[in-house]
């Protein structure tokens, strides 16, 4: 089918996701859930990554600059990536990885065992019941995941040039607060949000429209993040152009 | 009351349905019984919403639901209930919550009211004692009576039961079918019945649908169907060796 089609039905489910809740008392209860499982259980694989980013991007930096550039420019540098880059978009693309694949996976499943029709039967708006708690809770909790990113990307450059003797302290530190300007971090906030959205949507989208059996949901799992990625990507390089230049 | 008429459903080129009349009475176990792919679960799937007829209507007490948007079939389908197939329970839920479900989504119960039905439907079921398991924790036909707890738990004014005895031992598909008989008598549902099963129609269908090559080949009530004349039904009716040794039994008295 062509991609036309695929776009129209995207906004149209989209559209079905952000309906009112049915019941307030059901949807918080859910979107609590979602929160644990989108957020707490994130954390580790966040805060892991990012500390090896922060520490690679220091002793990278330290290598390309040693001997003829100003040691700040590695507390500099991890900073910018860190803020502009790694934390809103890398973070993100790898959770689309253990988010996305788990969204699309689960909603696959509960299409291809009717759970989705026992929904519908029954009166529930089954979109907005499953995918809306999924949004809300992306929502809200990547920002979260993207700033603690950012802060321990940036504490293991520091503890990094200290182990390491790349830097001193005081020059890390400087580079790190050298020409800062807080739209970065707002820049960084406004496409995180973007792309929780693309991630979750995306996702629940091929969920939803999985039919077959346990091959499908595992091809819908899959479809889900190269799509979610691809349109992530698409969608950074969008977002930049319009807030940077 | 559900009374379909004139019922057509194709998907692409190939005709599934064609001009289906069938009035299913409250209070009654009506069954819709026919070959695999005669079209049974289609045009159930199209009296419940989950597909649109081609042509024809479906009206619930009068109230035509083809005619109606989703939004406004939302009040019809709060009192439906449907056991289906493979129980369709939801696996991140324990036994007593999907149980509840219905009730949290639809009903002002108080959480002691809604978890006193929902355990009053599980005994009615025999399942007392299961409710803190998960779907995947209980057999298949745990699972079937869940599910029949929760299609009955907010007293459906219509019942939906699709292949309810499928993959069950004779002895719990004979629980199904008595519960499914006496929730029917209690509460007064329009009770529909997709199945193959013969012994069910025989023992607790009211009023039998034949459906062959996306047609009602035939309708009556149980004592008709085993002398109905139509040679598609006898052919259905009298596949099993079994059936052929009675029919050659009566015939001899």
């Amino acid at each position: 089918m062509g991609l036309l089609f695929h776009i129209g039905r995207y906004f149209a489910f989209l559209g079905s996701a952000l309906r009112r809740p049915q019941k307030a008392r059901v949807f918080i209860q859910s979107t609590l859930i979602e929160l644990e499982a989108i957020g707490v259980q994130s954390v580790g694989i966040v805060a892991l990554l990012s500390l090896f980013m922060g520490a690679v991007i220091a002793i990278q930096t330290a290598h390309q600059v040693s001997g003829w550039i100003p040691a700040y420019t590695i507390g500099f540098t991890v900073r910018q990536t860190m803020i502009l880059e790694f934390a809103p978009t890398i973070i993100p693309v790898i959770l689309s990885g253990k988010v996305g694949s788990n969204i699309a996976s689960q909603i696959g499943t509960m299409q291809v065992t009717e759970q989705i029709d026992a929904l519908e039967v029954m009166g529930v708006r089954s979109i907005s019941h499953l995918v809306l708690p999924k949004l809300v809770a992306a929502l809200l909790i990547f920002p979260f995941l993207v700033v603690i990113s950012m802060v321990l990307g940036i504490g293991a450059g520091a503890w990094v040039c200290d182990t390491a003797e790349l830097s001193s302290f005081a020059d890390y530190k400087y580079g790190i607060q050298m020409d800062f300007s807080s739209f970065d971090v707002t820049y960084a906030l406004i496409k995180t949000c973007v792309f929780a959205l693309i991630i979750t949507s995306v996702s629940a989208y091929q969920g939803f429209h999985t039919s077959g059996g346990a091959r499908e949901v595992g091809r819908s799992s899959t479809k889900a993040v190269v799509y979610s990625v691809v349109i992530v990507m698409i969608a950074n390089l969008v977002i930049t152009q319009l807030l940077l230049t | 009351m559900i009374r379909v008429k004139g019922v057509d459903k194709s998907f692409g080129d190939k005709g599934v349905l064609h001009g289906i009349d069938a009035a299913f009475e409250a209070g009654q176990v009506n069954f819709i019984i026919g070959r695999s792919g005669s079209g049974k679960s289609v045009l159930t799937k199209c009296i419940v919403g989950l597909m649109e007829v081609d042509a024809g209507t479906i009206h619930y007490d009068g109230e035509d639901f083809t005619a109606m948007s989703q939004k406004e079939r939302e009040p019809i389908r709060m009192r439906i209930g449907m056991l289906f197939q493979g129980g369709a329970l939801f696996d991140s839920m324990t036994v007593l919550e999907n149980v509840e479900f219905p009730l949290r989504m639809f009903s002002d119960m108080s959480s002691d009211e809604r978890r006193q039905r929902a355990m009053d439907c599980l005994r009615r079921v025999e399942l007392e004692g299961a409710e803190h398991r998960f779907p995947a924790e209980v057999s298949g036909g745990m699972q079937k009576r869940v599910a029949l707890a929760r299609a009955v738990v907010g007293e459906p004014k219509y019942l939906f039961c699709d292949e309810p005895n499928s993959g069950l031992d004779p002895q719990t598909a004979i629980v199904i079918d008595n519960l499914i008989r006496e929730l029917t008598l209690e509460y007064g549902t329009t009770t529909v019945v997709i199945s193959h099963d013969m012994n069910s129609v025989i023992e607790i269908g009211d009023n039998i649908h034949f459906l062959h090559e996306g047609k009602v080949a035939w309708r009556g009530d149980r004592k008709g169907i085993l002398d109905s004349g139509v040679v598609e039904l006898d052919t259905f009716v009298y596949a099993s060796d079994l059936m052929r040794d009675i029919r050659t039994q009566l015939q001899g008295r």
